[in-house]
């Protein structure tokens, strides 16, 4: 058992009035430096049990190029799980949002441009029926997206039949410059999307009006109401971002693969939501970093690559997997609970 | 029927033009129903608040008054028939937000306030500001917050810090925040819903003098609680309600302490004032 505030670490003498003091950095930024801190350890521990493989830049190009595909969409999946929900059905929405882009282009001889727009409002139609779905008959979001993920992706493959589409460079050049091409010829172009959406999610979430509701919705609903905020619009707003970047994601991983498969989405979803979470994002909602969901994201890429580099067994993976998400998950709580012990004590 | 009885101050006399029957209420509800499924918590209210008055509003326990109050503050829609007027004109998309914008700003019983956030964040619930590029203006929010609890939480500055969460606050504190809150945003009317239950007696006493100031700044003020001893000595009006109605409407120069007193233990007893 714990034992009141005498626990190592924290026993600096407090001031008798220490709310003079602002919160400390630890309190603040706590489990953002957490995440940094596993993010850090887990690396020096892959250059010293493969200094070959993570001394050359091949590795990093590597999980550079696969990462965003889950994480762009665990920076859009944070909104939501600080409202206090949750959404399972965006591997469908990647794969229906790139089956009207196909479809566009191939079927209906749209021109790229107006295929990807199409794609991206099938996103957020997909995303504003969930959202409307949870938010407006207030059904639980774990129930509703396991529905509507089966039915966006049973949409799909009626309309695709089942078959994929080839998505070659002499045809899609325009997409392949979107998505593709690495930026000045060196930079994996996926990351650098990755860090521009990171950023504007981070402008959207901490320095917007929406983003501010946001973290009240998730904190405390009655209260929110009480004072005026939409919940309805907040929340159903969360999902329809999600929809969007799943498309976005959906679109990059296709054209990385010159093709787009009928399966596209499946496999991302655990990975997502494990970003969100070790990124000490709270599934109480309420409280939630993007910073922390972004390093998270490489945490679990850096795993997969890593670990077939380091000359490990493949076999390994979801064991180091399961190893990492369960040690910083308790380390976060462990922590949490201290500042929480310290803030309740410390008065 | 309305007197205006206690015009001590200045400004409160300027803020309400005339004793007389022609002030125009800042807010009146007239036959205002609200029924919850087959509850009815509020049957056929007629309600007004007038320019620079503080208003009592006094009944037991589910006689209606947090409803009437959440429908004052366009929480709840009133049943079809009720009618709700801002200074005069009668308003029919009555919602939370139009309510705060018109200026009736609500200290909650329960305090509507998001915990695991910073003070700086539920100062500005609902409200806020932005600057010219339409970002959160955070710094702003920061300083007004760090401003606002040093001059109106009587804290000495930089007491609290802003970035605060408010679960590591004493309800005495959190009070001070959504009172705060209320006053910040220069409030026409500002509704307090039992804001002394759960506090100290110094406390108390600051909120009492809050309210009096309400007045003091010819601003209007709506005081609920269950203790006649709080109410009676900062109001000017004094509403009865009793299972959704409105029992009683006195001025308080027309009544005593005592004599409310008996006349609420009659009311609970029959229903009736008489």
């Amino acid at each position: 058992m714990a034992t009141d505030n005498a626990t190592p670490g924290i026993k600096a003498p407090r001031p008798v009035d220490n709310r003079i003091a602002p919160p400390s950095i630890l309190r603040r930024w706590g489990s953002q430096l957490g995440i940094i801190g596993v993010g850090l350890v887990m690396w020096l521990c892959f250059v010293f049990a493969a200094p070959a493989a993570f001394t050359n830049a091949d590795i990093y190009v590597a999980f550079a190029e696969t990462t965003p595909v889950f994480g762009i969409i665990a920076l859009a999946l944070t909104l939501v799980v600080i409202t206090g929900e949750i959404d399972l059905s965006f591997p469908s929405v990647m794969a229906l949002g790139t089956a009207i882009f196909c479809l566009g282009t191939t079927q209906w001889g749209l021109p790229w441009w107006l295929a990807l727009i199409a794609a991206f409002a099938t996103g957020a139609v997909c995303g504003w029926i969930n959202g409307a779905l949870v938010a407006r008959l207030n059904i639980p979001s774990l129930v509703i997206t396991i529905g509507t993920q089966f039915l966006f992706r049973g949409l799909e493959l009626v309309l695709m039949n089942g078959t994929g589409v080839p998505l070659t460079e002499d045809q899609y050049p325009a997409l392949h410059m979107i998505f593709r091409e690495p930026l000045f010829g060196v930079l994996p172009i996926e990351t650098v999307w990755m860090v521009v959406l990171a950023i504007l999610t981070w402008l959207l979430l901490n320095r917007t009006r929406f983003g501010a509701h946001v973290f009240l919705v998730g904190d405390n609903q009655t209260s929110a109401r009480l004072m005026g905020v939409n919940i309805v619009s907040v929340k159903t707003r969360t999902f329809i971002f999600v929809g969007i970047l799943a498309v976005f994601a959906g679109l990059m991983v296709s054209v990385y693969g010159y093709y787009f498969w009928p399966t596209t989405g499946d496999g991302y979803l655990l990975t997502a939501i494990a970003s969100v979470f070790l990124g000490g994002t709270s599934v109480f909602g309420g409280t939630g970093s993007i910073v922390g969901t972004f390093v998270a994201s490489y945490i679990i890429g850096a795993i997969n690559a890593g670990i077939v580099s380091a000359g490990i067994n493949a076999f390994y993976t979801q064991l180091a997997f399961g190893f990492v998400i369960v040690f910083s998950v308790v380390l976060q709580t462990i922590i949490e609970r201290r500042i929480r012990r310290q803030s309740l004590t410390g008065r | 029927m309305h007197k205006e009885t206690n015009v001590t101050n200045l400004a409160a006399a300027a803020a309400a033009p005339s004793p007389s029957a022609d002030a125009v209420p800042v807010i009146e509800l007239r036959n205002v129903s609200k029924t919850f499924g087959e509850v009815r918590s509020l049957s056929g209210i007629n309600f007004k608040v007038y320019p620079g008055e503080i208003v009592g509003l006094l009944g037991d326990n589910g006689a209606g008054k947090s409803t009437l109050v959440k429908t004052v503050m366009g929480f709840h829609k009133p049943d079809a028939g009720g009618e709700v007027f801002f200074k005069g004109d009668r308003i029919d998309d009555w919602s939370v937000a139009r309510a705060r914008s018109l200026g009736i700003e609500t200290v909650y019983q329960e305090r509507a306030l998001c915990e695991k956030q910073p003070i700086w964040r539920n100062m500005f619930m609902g409200r806020e500001p932005r600057t010219k590029w339409g970002l959160l203006d955070v710094k702003r929010m920061r300083a007004e917050s760090a401003r606002l609890m040093s001059e109106h939480m009587g804290f000495t500055s930089a007491a609290v810090h802003p970035d605060n969460i408010v679960t590591t606050m004493s309800g005495g504190e959190k009070q001070g925040v959504a009172i705060t809150r209320a006053l910040h945003f220069d409030a026409q009317l500002v509704i307090l819903d039992e804001p002394t239950m759960g506090l100290s007696l110094t406390e108390t006493k600051k909120t009492l003098e809050f309210v009096t100031g309400i007045k003091r700044a010819g601003k209007s003020a709506i005081f609920i609680d269950h203790n006649i001893f709080h109410v009676y000595p900062v109001v000017d009006r004094l509403y009865v309600l009793d299972r959704g109605k409105v029992a009683g409407v006195y001025d308080k120069s027309q009544i005593t302490m005592e004599e409310l007193i008996e006349r609420l233990y009659r009311v609970a007893r029959s229903g009736s004032l008489e």
